[in-house]
């Protein structure tokens, strides 16, 4: 595989960035999906099933 | 940006003092480097409180010594899980997060004072827990589950600290933009950043679960909250206590591939690759707190096979990509180096006189075998009824957070040591011995407790041999669950004699080494091939090989370690309930 030179985010704003290094390089975005996915499919699912359990009479 | 913006970012600019690193050439902030002493030293004071209790621990475990009284048991084992794996971690972390934006990127950190409040919160409510545990009454193990009920400076003390560690996390990121606004580097940043960066984005959720549940235990305690529910305790304990087990495998995967560009002068084989391993784990990793509630009637199997077996083992392949691409990096640098003999020439000639390397080959390689294989074992919904609950359980994360963590950390002491206290490591032939040593030790504590929970020695428990004395229905574990338990007590005086050296090597030589200048700066890391620190510490860059024969039989030997042990246990797990 042949290295292409990486193009420097703001000398060549002509170049389009692939999605995923943009990505890599955002940390906010990052921040972001890294406690949006798990207080989802973690937490509040987890939660959901519990408040579901019935209680005991 | 306003004017007000910039005049302050004008100030904080020409207010920073830096020197420049004899060794590396980098431009180190005085601030910074002030932080990540503070941090270090605080953590290394508290492994060794920490570790003094985990070996009495250890010697109450070995029926032959039973070291201490029932309730002086429980509250060493409090005192130890708080101490180790809370303090001296997520201190060693602070000084990595610094380290790893300000040192490597060159720039100035982002609002030390806050720095300083942070570790004085962190220091404060360190110090307020274990006060709270010594005193007897907060016996409540660290996961403190409810309704055991602790003293409420205990959980505010675990609220406080928690609030300075979410400091230090702003702290990284807002340096991270400072760097970036300074161009004080060029294109991405560098991969060890990088794994910094996954480390902070975990603690970030890993603190905020914690606060959610501990806020409320501690009004609870106080009397303001009349109950709190046991099973959401759980669930949201372990967002906290398995997410911040994630911390650290980002942290010490960074401190690997650190190491190994200090030492070896190894680059990433690909930016790409490794990079998109970090980002699997800052998905998926944090999921994986479900295999902690794999056996809680209240779950679904839906939500536990979604959050353990899917997502944690994508998680999982992104520890399997670092574990080849850093001995693969290393490879691709020796090889470079002119070391091509055969399939292991690189990995002879490697520099194991270095503690530094030899520490992080051993975390590697014993995380790998002895804590990655054990813990997907613990992550299988079938195979963890077998487990749950044993000393297989401490076995595994002895495997992970000391083999590999612990022993990672001190690995980069001997670098951190010279590179920021600027001091040369004294005793340079026990240093050497320290990894070996500890690893050892570490190792066996990890394997003999994972060894007595197959047989089904229970964890947390004073009392092993049940006398009739005691008990409504005696019961004898087989002979063998004692023999490992007395290894295991070896092993942890062994380990506890590794970690002693190991406080003995950095204190002294922060007080009494010989001070580093620019005649003896690089030979001050210890032995290294090329006798130059590497700029693949601090440019983003790949290696533009893979060509690695010997990366590839390691990995072959892993996986087929593996798929044997794996079926091994489905075979004990059709043995337990026979049929008949
Ligand atoms: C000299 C080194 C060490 C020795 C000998 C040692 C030994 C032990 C033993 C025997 C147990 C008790 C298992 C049980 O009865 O359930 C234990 C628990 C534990 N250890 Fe260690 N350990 C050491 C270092 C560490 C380190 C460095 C860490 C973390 C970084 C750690 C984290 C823990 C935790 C979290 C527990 C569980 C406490 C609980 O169940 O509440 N240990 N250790
Ligand atoms: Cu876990």
């Amino acid at each position: 595989m042949v290295e292409k030179p990486k193009p420097e985010s703001a000398a060549a704003p002509l170049e389009r960035i692939p999605f995923m290094q943009r990505l890599l390089d955002n940390p906010f975005l990052l921040l972001f999906i890294g406690v949006v996915v798990p207080t989802v499919i973690y937490i509040l699912w987890g939660v959901m099933e519990i408040t579901q359990i019935p209680l005991a009479k | 940006m306003s004017t007000a913006a910039t005049e302050s970012d004008y100030i904080g600019r020409l207010a920073t003092k830096f020197r420049t690193c004899p060794a590396t050439g980098l431009k180190v902030d005085l601030a910074a480097e002030r932080l990540i002493k503070a941090n270090a030293v605080a953590a290394v004071v508290f492994l060794m409180i920490g570790g003094t209790f985990g070996l009495l621990v250890a010697l109450t475990r070995w029926p032959a010594v039973h070291l201490l009284s029932s309730d002086m048991f429980y509250l060493v084992l409090t005192a130890h899980g708080l101490d180790v794996l809370l303090l001296w971690i997520i201190f060693f972390e602070m000084a990595i997060l610094y380290f790893a934006s300000a040192v490597i990127l060159s720039s100035r950190i982002a609002a030390p004072r806050w720095g300083w409040v942070g570790f004085a919160l962190m220091v404060v409510g360190g110090l307020m827990t274990n006060v709270a545990v010594l005193q007897g009454d907060s016996s409540v193990m660290f996961t403190s589950y409810v309704p055991l009920k602790a003293q409420p400076h205990f959980y505010l003390g675990l609220i406080l600290f928690a609030v300075g560690a979410l400091i230090g996390c702003f702290i990284f990121l807002g340096t991270l933009v400072i760097a970036k606004e300074e161009k004080t580097y060029e294109g991405s940043i560098p991969l060890v950043t990088f794994g910094a960066l996954t480390a902070c984005i975990i603690a970030v959720f890993t603190i905020a679960s914690g606060a959610i549940i501990l806020i409320p235990t501690f009004l609870w305690s106080v009397g303001y909250i009349a109950n709190i529910d046991t099973l959401t305790y759980k669930l949201v304990w372990w967002a906290m206590g398995h997410s911040s087990q994630q911390i650290n495998v980002s942290a010490h995967v960074a401190i690997w591939y650190l190491i190994a560009a200090v030492t070896v002068g190894a680059k990433p084989l690909s930016e790409k690759v490794s990079r998109t391993a970090f980002l699997l784990y800052i998905f998926f990793l944090q999921l994986a707190s479900a295999h902690h509630l794999l056996v809680e009637p209240g779950l679904s199997s839906e939500w536990k096979i979604v959050n353990t077996s899917y997502m944690m083992y994508l998680a999982v392949l992104g520890s399997m990509i670092h574990g080849m691409t850093v001995p693969g990096s290393i490879e691709a640098a020796q090889r470079k180096s002119g070391y091509t003999r055969g399939v292991f020439e690189w990995l002879r000639k490697a520099p194991w006189g270095n503690p530094a390397f030899a520490g992080m080959f051993l975390s590697l390689v014993m995380f790998g075998f002895l804590g990655g294989i054990s813990g997907v074992i613990l992550g299988t919904e079938q195979l963890n009824i077998m487990m749950h609950n044993t000393l297989y359980v401490p076995g595994h994360f002895h495997a992970t957070v000391v083999t590999g963590t612990t022993l990672a950390f001190m690995a980069a002491t001997y670098l951190i040591v010279p590179l920021i206290f600027q001091r040369q490591i004294i005793w340079p032939k026990l240093a050497r011995l320290q990894p070996y040593l500890f690893g050892l030790g570490a190792a066996g504590i990890s394997v003999f407790m994972m060894g007595a929970g197959t047989l089904g020695v229970a964890r947390r428990h004073w009392d092993i041999t049940f006398p009739a004395s005691d008990v409504i229905l005696p019961y004898g574990y087989p002979p063998i669950a004692s023999l490992m338990m007395g290894l295991n007590g070896l092993s942890a005086i062994l380990a506890a004699i590794g970690g002693a050296l190991y406080i003995a090597i950095t204190v002294g030589s922060i007080l009494f080494g010989k001070k580093v200048d620019a005649t003896n700066a690089v030979a001050s890391l210890g032995p290294m091939p090329k006798k130059i620190v590497h700029e693949a510490v601090t440019k983003y860059g790949d290696a533009g090989t893979w060509h690695l024969p010997g990366t590839y039989v390691l990995v072959g030997l892993f996986f087929t370690t593996f798929i044997l042990y794996y079926f091994v246990n489905w075979k004990y797990l059709s043995e337990l309930w026979p049929m008949q």
